[in-house]
């Protein structure tokens, strides 16, 4: 019983067909092509598959796709603007805040929605914020360190 | 996961009519933080899921005149830890459901899944119980009021009928100088299940002695485990060592556990003690600064 | 080749551009192994073993066959039933026929998730219906989980073609001992006697897993014409076309393996799962075939490493002179022979200098996943006793610990029990970092305890090639053979572009499939940014060369007469000409008119690889009643000869670190009495988040490696080696009790601090 389900995605309208037992990373990565949004676990222990829904970061692992019905969904493809990096992707790439880079569409997601709502955590807040997203390669250090510096972009404290 | 139906009915009514429907082979989904693993699984099937965050009713946490609180059912449990009225009267209901798992999962995570998932160790129970909080169930027969430790019955069973639904928790208003607190132990800081939990509420009387004391562990019993006997041995005594000493000695008395993956029955037993003096103190350093 | 250059005067080397790919993987464009999709593709499945331990009586696929979507089923009939035959592989070696039969069980299962059967079906749910419709009857066997249970006689037997190995004579009967090794200096029974101070104890790991967080993906498409291209996440393309084309008998030139991006490895992709099993379907389906492993199946039937016991014996004179050591180690293998007991031997005492020194060490199989590679194979182990043990000897000595591993430490002509004679090693330098750094003299706070250790790895080089590739522009594409795990093309990219005098952005490095590349070994044992370095330099000369010769012709000089400066090309002296200098972008563009195209590839086998030693100091916090541990503070010093991108060197000693950590506190494999793995998920194989570390400090030391490009030492797995020992240090020094066995969970904390022992 294939279902058509409208979202805004990125910005943009965007109606896709699921199934009603398909989760909304599967819509994303299968019938999208969103392949930014990573599975790492299937259980939502792992934070790979993390996406903004409504304003609130999720693991899509763990949605169904019916339930994006009139939603408001951010995917790390959508984080860059015209082209132009957003400071937590510019600070992740200078700070070497990744290695093998598979957690790290995830990480971004979570850091902006922890950001949009704390934009001037501690360090404490940053990794409770990020607990729920596995980093494997870096053991975080680099991660908290361009969080920092991207949310000191975003209150406007950084001379570029 | 198996195929099935979604439905997102927007009244508690028509809900029930689904759940009725189909014959015991619907699942309700509020956060589906524990749904749709079993489903993906296979613990499990269903025929149909009903998605409940679309019911207004349902979403929400309500303060009311006389002080006392309804959490809609499916409220999210970073809504509820991050509610300003909640956090201050009932502090340890607020902490234990900003313990459930990560971010992520706790802007999904309800408190009624993580009751009705009937996990042993679900962090909002004991905080729910020592809160005094009472669930309100919905059926084709209208409503019923259950207190939350009457509603699960067994690891992963509840005492719901298969056309009943969750559709809040309903909170007293806390006396004057109470205070509430949760805590759990668990191995990392963050992402786990409690080996054990502890919640618990203490009101002071004027003269500084405890003048009322509810108390529940998680994690040691198949469900979560009301201690009354913690209110005997604090109830007209000052939180001095010989009371918190008493209280650590029911704790631990008070503990049928397990012995599994993620922890041994003796850890479980000691940890019991440990928390309920440790989230004493806690919830009763927040009474004292109650007005 | 003339370029190995010094420490100093480089312009791009040290410095810290950002990585080439690194856009793509902020923005979620970068391609993985399950994120690539062939046209007309079909989804893979695996069935796997419940038991941990049976016959196969029986397979009978004839009603998932029939289930409309189905379209190809295989067994191990599908596969070249190989014999055993030993070859090098990454930092040890495989066996084809083990290779074979982990990948697709063969008459018997051996452990809880053993692959039987796959199937490949036009979706992934159909694919999972037809599991349950392949019939496997099985003859269950007795199992055996534990090491020591497995070495025991009258253990159910795994194998019965297998007799122990390393002894003499040849045992009569079969047993689950692979294997037994010796590495022996000096006389220690006369070293014991000459010791005033004797220290030792027995230790425990448990099998911990790389946790990779990108499960196991591949997508394999074979051609009617027998060629078929593979797309796959792993630590080697050529490793998967050979291996691949081994197990299923083919030709190397007829497979085209594609090096997907690698979202982890640590070891644990140094071997094939699923890209033999995926081409086999499409051999069957004739179409494509994508395999992707649950985080389950990951957890069952890939990786880990070794569990182990360990009993260490250190004999020391009362000045510290550590005169004897006894090392005997026990690791379980998993399924198949092939635990790295012998690095753990190697790696346990190689920082210090020993007079007499016996190890031995048992390869021992049993009813558990097949072991993998996990960064420094066998160190951590190997450490974990011989550090822990040591810091009692410093106890009992009254001594500094890095005092005593000052005193003892490796130098220059030490020779290791092994044979190995190290050179140009930085292990004293290592140690004096560690004791001078702010971190060791700094107060602690209640229950907190510090807790250092010393470990090492020996990096290696290898079968190695590099391609550097002049643009018409004057930029540079070079090509990498290596999969890049963290940062290598930006180290690589920087290599080609100091020895061109090009700025690192005018260089962009690929990471090339086995089609555009001569040979390479794996990306495992440190060994990219060294041997790939090397090569990187020999091409980057050639192509120098031609660029010399290039401006020679231009100029109407001799090309002896011309030498490379900063970019460009200068005459030699006043005698050849007063040319002002012809920058490489003039070059370029003028290719065209002086012989074509300018490029050049450097393939060898690289040799010398410089030992990497690090020196770990640990805080850790104990909470006295919980038993949970919290590390408060840390500091990792480590030789890292030349650190090309500092970032990204950094980055593996606080990834190491962290692994460490993991290992040390909560990471387990845990077995039901029914031989089944417990925690085969994230939730409860518990690697660290991010709230459970601190800020991590790298110190990088520099004493170059005098055979490597700018003096770099592999840096990548001597990180993981001192944690599990500095933590149990620390906590030992926090309770005044030693834990002795991993993981040093809250329960066996308190099991430590309620017990009467010390």
């Amino acid at each position: 019983m294939t279902m058509k389900i409208s979202t805004t995605l990125n910005g943009e309208s965007v109606d896709f067909l699921c199934e009603p037992n398909q989760t909304l990373l599967e819509a994303l990565r299968d019938r999208l092509g969103l392949t930014g949004t990573k599975e790492g676990c299937g259980s939502g222990d792992c934070g790979a598959c993390s996406v903004i829904m409504n304003g609130r970061v999720v693991a899509s692992c763990l949605v169904l796709a019916a339930e994006a019905e009139g939603a408001a969904i951010t995917t790390v493809e959508g984080l860059a603007k015209d082209g132009v990096l957003h400071p937590l992707q510019q600070r992740f790439l200078e700070h070497a805040a990744l290695q093998c880079g598979f957690c790290t569409p995830g990480i971004l997601v979570a850091a902006k929605a922890l950001l949009d709502a704390n934009p001037n955590p501690t360090e404490a807040e940053v990794r409770l914020g990020l607990a729920g997203n596995l980093c494997r390669c870096t053991g975080y250090d680099k991660i908290v360190r361009a969080v920092f510096a991207a949310a000191a972009d975003l209150r406007g404290e950084t001379v570029a | 996961m198996t195929p099935f139906r979604y439905l997102a009915p927007t009244s508690i009514g028509a809900a029930i009519d689904a759940l009725k429907a189909s014959g015991g082979t619907a699942k309700l989904l509020g956060g589906g933080t524990d749904l749709l693993m079993a489903l993906r699984a296979r613990r499990y099937a269903a025929s149909v899921v009903v998605d409940t965050k679309r019911i207004p009713e349902l979403s929400g946490v309500n303060v009311r005149a006389d002080g006392s609180f309804r959490i809609g059912a499916a409220t999210p449990c970073s809504v509820v830890a991050a509610d300003p009225a909640l956090s201050a009267a009932w502090p340890g209901v607020a902490e234990s459901a900003n313990l459930i798992g990560s971010v992520q999962v706790r802007n999904r995570a309800t408190l009624a899944g993580n009751l009705c998932n009937a996990s042993p160790a679900a962090d909002s129970v004991p905080a729910l119980i020592a809160a005094g909080a009472v669930a309100v169930v919905a059926g084709p027969g209208g409503e019923r009021r259950l207190a939350v430790e009457q509603v699960t019955t067994g690891p992963g069973t509840t005492a719901l009928a298969p056309d009943e639904m969750l559709v809040a928790f309903e909170l007293p208003a806390p006396a004057p100088r109470s205070g509430s607190a949760y805590l759990r132990l668990t191995p990392r800081t963050e992402m786990d299940i409690a080996i054990v939990g502890c919640g618990i509420a203490l009101t002071l009387a004027a003269d500084g002695t405890i003048a009322a004391a509810r108390m529940a562990l998680g994690a040691v019993a198949p469900t979560a485990l009301p201690v009354p006997e913690a209110a005997g041995v604090l109830v007209g005594r000052r939180l001095d060592d010989a009371a918190l000493k008493a209280l650590d000695a029911v704790a631990r008395a008070a503990c049928r556990p397990i012995t599994d993956k993620r922890g041994t029955s003796a850890y479980r037993i000691r940890g019991a003690g440990v928390l309920a003096r440790r989230a004493a103190i806690l919830a009763a350093s927040r009474a004292e600064a109650q007005p | 080749m003339t370029f190995l250059g010094g420490q100093t005067g480089q312009r791009v080397v040290g410095t810290r551009p950002i990585r080439p790919d690194g856009v793509d993987k902020v923005t979620g464009r970068a391609i993985y192994g399950a994120d690539a999709r062939l046209p007309n593709m079909l989804e893979g499945r695996i069935k796997r073993s419940p038991h941990p331990h049976a016959r196969i009586l029986r397979i009978d696929a004839s009603r998932a066959l029939a289930l409309e979507g189905v379209k190809a089923v295989v067994t191990s009939d599908d596969f070249v039933d190989l014999p055993a035959q030993e070859v090098a592989a990454g930092d040890g070696s495989m066996d084809f026929r083990s290779l074979s039969l982990n990948l697709m069980a063969r008459g018997k299962v051996l452990y809880e998730g053993h692959p039987v059967a796959a199937v490949a079906a036009t979706t992934g749910q159909i694919a999972e219906e037809a599991l349950d419709l392949i019939d496997v009857e099985y003859e269950a066997l007795p199992h055996v989980i534990d090491i020591e249970a497995a070495m025991a006689s009258g253990a159910p037997v795994l194998h019965d073609d297998l007799f122990t190995a390393g002894v003499t004579p040849r045992p009569e009967k079969p047993s689950n001992v692979a294997k037994r090794i010796v590495f022996a200096q000096g006389d220690v029974v006369a070293g014991f006697a000459e010791a005033d101070v004797v220290a030792e104890g027995r230790y425990t790991t448990e099998p911990v897993h790389q946790g990779y967080i990108e499960p196991h993906a591949c997508v394999a498409s074979w051609n009617a014409d027998g060629q078929s291209l593979i797309i796959s996440s792993s630590q080697g393309a050529f490793m998967v076309r050979a291996y691949t084309a081994k197990l299923l008998g083919l030709e190397i030139a007829d497979i085209r393996s594609v090096p997907a991006e690698l979202g982890g490895g640590f070891g644990g992709k140094t071997t094939v799962y699923l890209e033999p099993v995926a081409l086999a379907l499409s051999r069957r389906a004739g179409r494509p075939v994508r395999l992707v492993m649950s985080r389950e199946e990951v957890f069952r039937a890939s990786g880990p490493t070794s569990g182990s016991v360990a009993e260490v014996k250190l004999g020391a004179r009362r000045d510290g002179t550590i005169v004897a050591a006894e090392l005997v180690f026990k690791l379980q293998a998993g399924a198949f022979p092939g635990s790295p007991v012998a690095l753990s031997g190697m790696c346990a005492l190689a920082m210090y200098d020993i007079p007499n020194v016996l190890i031995t060490g048992y390869d021992v199989v049993s009813n558990r996943p097949k072991v993998a590679a996990y960064r420094a194979p066998g160190a951590p182990i190997g450490s974990f006793g011989t550090e822990s043990t040591m810091d009692e000897l410093a106890r009992k000595l009254g001594m500094d610990p890095l005092e005593l591993r000052e005193k003892n430490g490796a130098r220059e002509g030490t020779r290791t029990a092994y044979g190995v004679v190290h050179r140009d090693i930085g292990f004293l330098e290592t140690v004096r970092a560690a004791k001078e750094h702010p971190h060791y003299r700094a107060p602690l706070g209640p229950n907190q305890g510090r807790g250092v250790a010393a470990g090492f790895w020996f990096n290696i080089g290898g079968e190695s090639s590099a391609a550097v590739n002049i643009n018409e522009d004057g930029t540079a594409s070079v090509i990498s053979p290596n999969p890049d795990v963290g940062g290598s093309r930006a180290s690589l990219g920087m290599i080609a572009a100091e020895v061109l005098g090009l700025p690192a952005e005018k260089v962009r490095t690929v990471v090339g499939d086995t089609a555009s590349v001569p040979y390479s070994d794996m990306t495992g044992g440190s060994r990219v940014t060294f041997s790939i370095g090397t090569c990187m330099v020999g091409a980057a000369e050639k192509v120098v060369e031609q660029l010399k010769q290039r401006a020679a012709m231009l100029w109407g000089i001799s090309p002896d007469a011309v030498e490379w400066k900063d970019g460009a090309a200068v005459p030699a002296g006043p005698n050849a000409g007063g040319f002002e200098p012809l920058p490489l972008a003039e070059i370029a563009a003028k290719a065209g008119a002086t012989g074509g195209p300018i490029g050049a590839t450097y393939s060898t086998k690289v040799q010398g690889a410089g030992a990497g030693f690090g020196v770990h100091i640990c805080d850790a916090e104990v909470d006295r009643e919980t038993g949970q541990v919290r590390i408060v503070r840390y500091t990792a010093v480590q030789d890292v000869g030349r650190a090309i991108h500092p970032s990204y060197v950094e980055g593996q000693i606080q990834g190491g670190v962290a692994q460490g950590i993991g290992w040390a506190l909560n990471e387990e494999y845990i077995y039901g009495p029914d031989g089944k793995l417990q925690n085969p998920g994230f939730l409860d194989y518990r690697v660290p988040v991010a709230s459970d570390l601190p800020m991590i400090e790298a110190v990088m030391v520099e004493v170059p490696n005098p055979r490597a490009p700018f003096g770099l030492r592999g840096v990548g797995e001597t990180p993981i080696v001192p944690p599990t020992p500095a933590i149990a240090n620390a906590i030992r020094a926090a309770i005044g009790k030693r834990l002795c066995s991993l993981p040093m969970s809250p329960p066996k904390v308190v099991e430590a601090l309620d017990g009467a022992g010390g």
